[in-house]
């Protein structure tokens, strides 16, 4: 397969490029998918999803990408698991460099999403996963019954701290601002609820612990007041940041690393088109990477017709 | 859940299967509840075929077998240990590439 040439080859495989791999297989393009481990992205870890259409009684977020995988299996959407590390550009056709094989296509679909942001804190490399953790679902259980942080006011850091009340009714939420970002609904449920305890307008300096996390230095942004808390656990959710290293030098990005399109989700190298919350956007859900999943096949559909 | 070339390694059976194992042996601790876990199953499958004879590779089940995590200190899954000699050669947290996770196996054999 590696002297072929597609029609279109999409790298990532959450929302966004199932998506789009399901409208491409559907126009019958000779499409491949390409993901870094198996398709779902950052929603495989979402604990559980209640504001996409169709599910009354909201989904787990792994049942949800699931399903959109089988969909895609329907229609017969090749999947190969590799890591592409970098693009090059020589005449029209794309080409796509992996730690296991070379891809070529005549259209690009990215929708390689974000990885989560780390806070840059003494002890956070140290102990990660030895307390410090970016996935309530994967380790809350680790945690039954002991003092835990959550960083982070965002959607994510909100959701994840309700998640884990399941196995502890002590919750600090360290939040740099006076009050969350999050959407209401879970803002209401948060402070509604006796076991999350907010700390407002105060960031961690540092993670303390050296087989084990045993605490977190915190520190009030007007510096009224420096604790340690005798937390086992810390839950980093500060934020995300575009998987484009491996576009860099070959893509225009703006500052942040996400992707710049016009209105058709095309980049401003012809043929190469862009999804999902890798792309520079203001709004990040499940329900708008699928919509630009379909918008970006289409966008390819009329590329591939003009050549 | 175990395939053809992956033991299942329990609390009872850790000691012998792995800490005693003559080759390197290769440990995903993982559970059913944890969605990057089966993310990288996929990957420890192959690599379990792809080091046959070299590498022994075994699924530990953290729900059923808290013992052995807690001697390593593992409070996140998955995690991936490679022993050698009955010691830790490498470890590594979360859900990592197969490139990743073959370095580290090239590393330790």
């Amino acid at each position: 397969m590696e002297n072929s040439i597609y029609d279109l080859i999409i790298v990532g495989g959450g929302p966004a490029g199932l998506t789009a791999g399901l409208y491409a297989r559907r126009s019958r393009l000779n499409t491949l998918l390409i993901e870094r481990l198996i398709p779902g992205g950052q929603v495989t870890t979402t604990d559980w999803v209640d504001n996409y259409p169709g599910f009354p009684d909201g989904i787990s977020g792994f049942e949800l990408v699931d399903r959109m995988r089988r969909q895609t299996e329907r229609f017969e959407l090749p999947v190969i698991n590799d890591e592409i590390v970098s693009l090059s550009l020589q005449g029209p056709d794309k080409t796509l460099n992996g730690t296991q094989g070379t891809y070529k296509t005549k259209t690009l679909i990215i929708a390689s999403g974000t990885v989560h942001k780390k806070l840059g804190v003494p002890g956070e490399g140290l102990l990660g996963g030895k307390g410090v953790s970016y996935c309530a679902t994967c380790d809350g259980p680790f945690f039954k019954d002991q003092e835990i942080a959550v960083v982070g006011g965002g959607d994510t850091a909100v959701q994840e701290a309700l998640y884990l009340t399941r196995f502890t009714q002590k919750v600090y939420m360290i939040h740099r601002r006076d009050q969350l970002r999050a959407v209401r609904i879970l803002q209401e449920k948060a402070l509604a609820n006796p076991a999350i305890q907010p700390i407002w307008n105060a960031v961690v300096e540092s993670i303390l612990g050296t087989d084990q996390v045993e605490g977190v230095q915190i520190k009030k942004l007007d510096g009224s007041l420096r604790q340690t808390l005798p937390v086992q656990g810390v839950f980093i959710f500060v934020g995300n940041q575009p998987h484009t290293d491996w576009l860099k030098g070959t893509l225009p990005l703006d500052p942040q690393g996400y992707i710049p399109t016009n209105e058709h989700l095309a980049t401003p190298i012809p043929g190469i088109f862009a999804a999902g919350d890798v792309r520079q956007k203001q709004f990040r859900q499940i329900s708008t990477a699928v919509g630009d999943g379909a918008t970006a096949v289409f966008a390819v559909e009329r590329y591939l017709e003009a050549l | 859940m175990v395939e053809k070339n992956i033991i299942e390694v329990n609390d009872a059976n850790f000691q012998n299967e792995i800490l005693k194992a003559s080759a390197p042996a290769l440990v995903d601790f993982w559970a059913p509840w944890c969605g990057p876990c089966r993310a990288v199953a996929p990957v420890v499958e192959e690599l379990a075929n792809q080091f046959q004879g070299q590498l022994k590779v075994g699924k530990l089940n953290v729900d059923d077998n808290p013992k052995t995590p807690g001697q390593y200190g593992i409070r996140a899954i998955p995690t991936l240990i490679l022993f050698k000699n009955g010691m830790v050669a490498e470890q590594i947290t979360g859900a990592v590439s197969k490139s990743t996770l073959e370095a580290a196996i090239k590393k330790t054999l």
